[in-house]
């Protein structure tokens, strides 16, 4: 693991009306890092993604993606800059085919421009073009074990295959930092096991640095470098994972007086 | 024969319609009512530049370029604001922006319906039945129209990128898709097909007045209705069908005071076994 810092918050946290969601939220995730962010339910970390993807504005604090202020961008600009997500409950474009899912990902990059004309009358430009975003995509699919199912639609995979489209189309944005919000979810032990696989995999191949929500301990504690505990919206305890687990005030949050 | 190709051409210029408000309602999610009044701009622009240079080509590009920017003017000022406000107000709003267009051409033009004489054509004889030649026009060019719009969809990147954009705006938005930048590009090529409309409904019926577009405007919308609204081939389907039935009804005697009931009654029947139109796809709710 280098020492170069991928994200970094600075005091970030996000009041809706008066209740105060997030507060004081510092990370410092390095690249090639696995990082974790745990908690109970409703400790705001979801609403820490939705900051850091453009979703909800920060009222408080900001973060930055290398040495880049993102607070305040659209969108669809932070994903161009660098930060892709998945998402607690699927949200693939059902109606689309598997492998179109992935190539809407890619649409951005700028190896793949091609102009409309040329794409309606299939000229020349557009063949290579489509051949080499498909070969792209086909690699992205292969690593997911999806190649197979790439021409049905999205909504016809079993459960465990759209989240791993999931995260293929997130990669296929070719982002530096990945954010898989509770990618285990619904998954038994099985595919557990293998997901973790996929993800020490996704951080060699891709030299990706992932932060990620998750609420199946084995996980956490099989894969995250470090931790960070949210409960009711502030940091608990955050550090390396063995030490994160053993504080007290954790398992008290977990497990209750 | 020729009860069939006028039928068909009826059809398509409600299809044109109907896909104006098919693609809004299927990519920003809101009913556009002041839709049908954008043809009505369009025929006042041709009627205008007819009025000032008497040549029809012109006519017809200046049609097109107006509505192009009201469509997207609308859209800026009156709707993006709006995004993520109520269904209900966008639609108080849209109904608001009609009103608003048809008063001011009622205040520039009058009330009084205008001539508008933009080609003359002569029938086609074939066999021993006659064909109108704009009804020939009107079909030959809105299929080409409807196959660009069709292979624009499904072949360019930015076609892909409206489909996303319709399945999920959210997750589109954070796969680097600009959301505000495709609305506005619905809603110009909805207006470009609106301009393109009045065009043909001004040959169709060479008259303007600032209440024209509401009847093409309802009329195409209970096309993209039957058709399932959101559904591009839906809207063609609905709109050559209602098109037909219409063209059908007027010819039969006893038929012709009742095809407005006949069309929207279909409407009622065709809700009633399949309600989500023809081609629309059922949302299924994970519970």
């Amino acid at each position: 693991m280098s020492e170069e810092i991928i994200l970094r918050t600075d005091n970030l946290g996000i009041s809706f009306g008066g209740l105060k969601a997030v507060q004081h939220v510092n990370l410092e995730i390095r690249k090639n890092e696995i990082y974790g962010l745990i908690g109970p339910n409703g400790a705001g970390k979801t609403t820490v993604f939705n900051m850091l993807t453009g979703v909800y504005l920060p009222t408080e604090g900001t973060f930055y993606l290398g040495d880049e202020e993102l607070k305040g961008m659209r969108q669809d600009l932070i994903n161009r800059k660098g930060i892709a997500r998945t998402f607690q409950n699927i949200r693939l474009f059902n109606n689309m085919t598997v492998i179109r899912n992935v190539l809407v990902g890619l649409h951005n990059r700028p190896e793949f421009r091609c102009n409309p004309f040329e794409s309606i009358f299939r000229l020349g430009h557009h063949f290579d073009n489509e051949e080499a975003m498909r070969n792209k995509a086909k690699e992205l699919l292969s690593i997911f074990d999806l190649l197979e199912e790439r021409n049905n639609l999205a909504c016809n995979l079993p459960y465990g295959k759209q989240r791993k489209l999931e995260i293929a189309r997130a990669l296929a944005t070719e982002p530096k930092l990945l954010l898989l919000d509770e990618p285990a979810a619904g998954m038994n032990p099985q595919e557990t096991e293998e997901l973790m696989e996929t993800i020490r995999f996704i951080r060699d191949k891709f030299d990706m640095t992932i932060l990620l929500i998750e609420h199946d301990m084995n996980l956490v504690s099989g894969i995250c470098d470090r931790l960070t505990v949210l409960n009711f919206g502030t940091v608990l305890a955050q550090g390396n994972v063995t030490d994160v687990l053993h504080h007290p005030d954790v398992i008290k949050a977990y497990l209750g007086e | 024969m020729s009860t069939l190709i006028d039928g068909l051409s009826l059809g398509v210029i409600y299809a044109l319609i109907a896909l104006g408000y098919t693609m809004v309602y299927g990519i920003a999610k809101m009913l556009n009512f002041a839709h049908g009044d954008i043809i009505m701009v369009g025929a006042y622009s041709v009627f205008a530049t007819l009025a000032l240079c008497g040549l029809a080509f012109p006519a017809i590009l200046v049609a097109v370029i107006v509505c192009v920017l009201l469509g997207i003017s609308v859209e800026r000022v009156a709707y993006r604001p709006l995004r993520g406000a109520s269904p209900l107000a966008v639609l108080i709003t849209a109904i608001g922006v009609s009103y608003l267009l048809q008063s001011i051409a009622q205040l520039i033009f009058g009330a009084k319906p205008r001539t508008v004489e933009l080609f003359s054509f002569t029938p086609i004889r074939i066999g021993n039945s006659t064909i109108s030649g704009a009804s020939l026009l009107t079909l030959g060019v809105c299929i080409v129209i409807m196959a660009a719009l069709t292979l624009f969809v499904n072949r360019t990147k930015t076609g892909h990128a409206m489909l996303a954009v319709s399945e999920d705006r959210g997750a589109a938005q954070l796969m680097g898709i600009n959301v505000n930048r495709i609305i506005m590009l619905t809603f110009a090529i909805g207006s470009a097909l609106a301009a393109f409309a009045s065009v043909f409904y001004l040959l169709y019926i060479p008259s303007v007045n600032p209440t024209l577009g509401s009847m093409p405007g309802i009329k195409a919308f209970t096309a993209a209705v039957i058709g399932g609204i959101g559904s591009i081939p839906g809207a063609m389907i609905g709109g050559v069908l209602l098109g037909l039935i219409e063209t059908i009804c007027l010819r039969v005697p006893a038929l012709a005071p009742f095809t407005t009931s006949i069309e929207f009654g279909l409407l009622i029947v065709i809700l009633l076994f399949k309600p989500t139109g023809l081609l629309g796809k059922r949302r299924r709710e994970k519970v």
